[in-house]
């Protein structure tokens, strides 16, 4: 089975298009979004309106950090209008209807596929959205997750990077910089740890798409860089009057 | 597991007679067990796991096992199949005809050393070979005799890929102490405190072989301590030279830069070290490659402490390192060119070295075999190659060539695009600079002049120069036009080349 691996959209519509056409071409057979459909970006109910139809044809749609920030216990708490984040909380709380609210609120926050558990943040404690950064909180996310003696794959988002993390010969998990589009060999005799990167909105000084594919049978994990119109993402981000640092970062891709 | 009996099944496959039982595995024989037909024989590589084996055996079988699925060309074994890494690891290869370097060196025993155009060409191979891995983002990080196999017809195929390092997978074999990983023989510097995936590691090994080649002796023993293992990152070996009073300058030369103790005094890239190896009358020869005296203690004092502080630094991928410094090679008409022509190729040159420092030049010339004869004595082929080397050397004089090595060449070819084309591949040139209009052909849609032929058939870069305008008014002669074709054709009488 082959997985193709979405996070961190950021209700980035032509992003999002943009590699799920690029993932169909990869032969994928199921998608998994790891959470982060909405904030920063312009389309958050067009992107919700796709991730329900993806779930419905048998996509796994998790929660993350920004669908509990749009709801409306978050809003009404101090952050609220002083900060970029909290502009477009308020916004996007507004472009959606309260029943993809409520959809985005009781989405689950993990899901397992015989040996892959899928998170959005660290696995340790998925509720607190620990960012994987480093080899010491991936660490604890890996060894909380294999726990579970069945679990050799952990793959989450919320970073925004593209990283693989193993163990070498020592005791201690290695980082891996993948390349785009190379197949990483990743046995089922080890542990493996990668956070896939953001669909939607790229801090790498690259504005491509972020998004990997992951063959179950064949045990290889593709990462991938798609090519989209970021700059018209960058426009609507713009008309839509959300502030000005959204639209430069989708440029730039910092 | 055990040695398995000759006539077992396994996977698909039968096993016949065991060519090989190591420390690491068992190399045997292998057949289709349901009879069909190899194109190639087989061999079936099973490696040692009984208890108490060291998980580096197995982590390094679990290398290989990935990197023989990717690495192509003739420089490695074609690979076959593989078993689960976990149920039945196994690997079937080509099983590549000819004798390791091993066996050539213990062929000789105590007997003299080979020639030094017998250790050249044997350097050659070797590097070319390790060009072709470094290209693939591959470092094998474990050539040594036993690893380098001789195909009978010349070339150098690698064996043994569980100590190697491809840039674009984890490495298996990495650790965050940073611990040597090699033969202690053979072990660059770098490696030595923990870097894995500098080409030039490679090349240092290389250097150890020819070395022993030369001399019958390793250069820096066969330590068994780390302690013994880092006197190479400040210590010169014994200049060649010293063991061996017949071994030529240039060859010494060649050998102590592979041995440089910083990977950046060695040479950037194995094709740099394959053409120097190839074309010995070019080696430019310093002290390094005259001196018959050891390095003195105060040097190596000074090495010593700075080398005390060495330690991990992270390599960049190999197929960009060696791209930094590439092979740029110019072809220099002979024959019926302007002097515009000659001063905007030079111009060119100049400036793609200035953008590459380190980058090698090779300029080169192709004559036409008719110009050369066994019989007449000024037309002798090294009359006339001579008369052409002259040429070229006195073309390149005004180009800046501070840090670039250059060398010339005349190839004999009536193809002058196919001779140019072949130059390139077999040296692993990555631009070829020529010009875009010779011989008072412009550059024509429907006619394949030699540089569309080049640029179409080159394996690299081809840059085409254009005549730069201001200089035309410069190269008008006092020549009146019907004069001047006459001298045109007057030589292309005498020695038509087309180019």
């Amino acid at each position: 089975m082959k997985y193709a691996l979405l996070s961190d959209l950021h209700a980035n519509l032509h992003a999002l298009e943009a590699c799920l056409t690029h993932a169909a071409k990869q032969g994928v057979d199921r998608i998994v979004i790891l959470g982060d459909l909405v904030g920063y970006g312009a389309y958050p109910a067009q992107v919700v309106e796709r991730c329900q139809q993806l779930q419905a044809e048998g996509a796994i749609v998790l929660r993350g950090n920004h669908e509990e920030l749009i709801q409306s216990h978050s809003l009404s708490e101090a952050h609220a209008t002083t900060s970029y984040g909290g502009q477009t909380a308020e916004w996007t709380h507004h472009q959606l209807s309260p029943a993809q609210r409520f959809w985005l609120e009781v989405l689950p926050l993990t899901a397992q596929e015989g040996p892959v558990l899928f998170v959005h943040a660290s696995a340790d404690a998925p509720e607190r959205w620990r960012y994987v950064e480093d080899d010491r909180v991936a660490s604890l996310s890996l060894d909380a997750a294999t726990q579970n003696p069945d679990v050799r794959f952990v793959f989450g988002g919320h970073v925004h990077h593209q990283s693989l993390y193993y163990r070498g010969t020592g005791r201690q998990l290695m980082r891996f910089e993948p390349t785009p589009g190379v197949p990483i060999p990743t046995p089922k005799h080890r542990h493996w740890i990668a956070t896939i990167g953001s669909v939607g909105q790229p801090r790498d000084g690259s504005p491509k798409a972020m998004y990997a594919v992951f063959d179950d049978s064949a045990c290889r994990l593709t990462f991938h860089r798609v090519g989209y119109d970021h700059l018209a993402a960058a426009r609507a981000v713009r008309d839509a009057g959300l502030p000005e640092f959204f639209a430069t970062r989708l440029e730039s891709g910092r | 597991m055990s040695q398995l009996a000759p006539g077992t099944p396994l996977d698909g496959f039968l096993i016949g007679p065991c060519l090989h039982a190591g420390g690491m595995a068992h190399i045997y024989g292998v057949t289709y067990a349901d009879g069909r037909e190899a194109p190639f024989p087989l061999v079936m590589k099973v490696p040692m796991m009984r208890s108490g084996d060291g998980a580096e055996n197995i982590v390094s079988f679990e290398v290989e096992h990935q990197l023989m699925q990717v690495l192509h060309g003739k420089h490695v074994p074609r690979f076959v199949a593989a078993g689960d890494l976990v149920n039945l690891p196994y690997l079937v290869m080509e099983h590549v005809p000819g004798d390791t370097l091993q066996h050539f060196i213990d062929a000789l025993d105590t007997g003299p050393r080979p020639e030094a155009a017998t250790i050249a060409k044997l350097g050659a191979a070797m590097a070319r070979a390790a060009h072709s891995l470094h290209k693939q983002n591959t470092c094998h990080l474990d050539l040594k005799p036993a690893n380098v196999l001789l195909h009978p017809d010349g070339h150098a195929v690698l064996l043994d890929f569980g100590l190697s390092c491809h840039a674009h997978y984890p490495d298996l074999l990495a650790e965050e102490l940073r611990k040597a990983v090699g033969s202690p023989a053979w072990i660059a510097p770098e490696q030595v405190v923990g870097v894995r995936g500098d080409p030039r590691s490679d090349i240092f090994a290389i250097g150890v072989m020819l070395y022993e080649l030369a001399t019958g002796e390793l250069p820096f023993g066969n330590p068994q301590t780390s302690g013994g293992m880092r006197q190479r990152l400040w210590m010169d070996p014994a200049p060649p030279r010293s063991l061996r009073e017949d071994l030529p300058e240039w060859l010494q030369e060649v050998i102590l830069r592979c041995l440089e103790p910083e990977a950046a005094k060695r040479y950037p890239s194995a094709a740099h070290l394959a053409m120097d190896l190839e074309n010995p009358d070019q080696v430019k020869v310093t002290a390094r490659g005259r001196q018959i005296k050891g390095t003195p203690f105060f040097t190596h004092l000074k090495r010593w402490l700075r080398a005390a502080g060495m330690q991990y630094q992270p390599s960049p991928l190999p197929s960009r390192q060696i791209e930094e410094v590439p092979i740029v090679m110019v072809a220099v008409p002979n024959y019926d060119v302007t002097d515009a022509t000659l001063y905007s190729l030079r111009q060119a040159v100049d400036r793609s070295l200035g953008l590459r420092p380190g980058a090698r030049l090779a300029v080169v010339t192709v004559i036409s075999p008719g110009q050369t004869s066994s019989t007449e004595e000024d037309k002798s082929e090294t009359a006339v190659h001579r008369q052409y080397l002259n040429m070229l050397r006195e073309w390149a004089q005004p180009i800046n060539l501070e840090g670039h090595q250059t060398s010339f060449h005349v190839l004999e070819s009536s193809d002058v695009a196919q001779a140019i084309v072949r130059y390139a591949e077999g040296n692993n040139v990555s631009i070829i600079v020529m010009g875009a209009a010779t011989h008072g052909l412009q550059m024509q849609r429907f006619v394949a002049t030699v540089p569309i032929k080049v640029a179409m058939e080159a394996p690299c870069t081809v840059v085409l120069v254009k005549q730069s305008l201001p200089f035309e008014q410069f190269a008008e002669t006092e020549l009146t036009p019907e004069e001047i074709e006459l001298e045109r054709k007057r030589k292309r009488r005498e020695n038509w080349v087309p180019f």
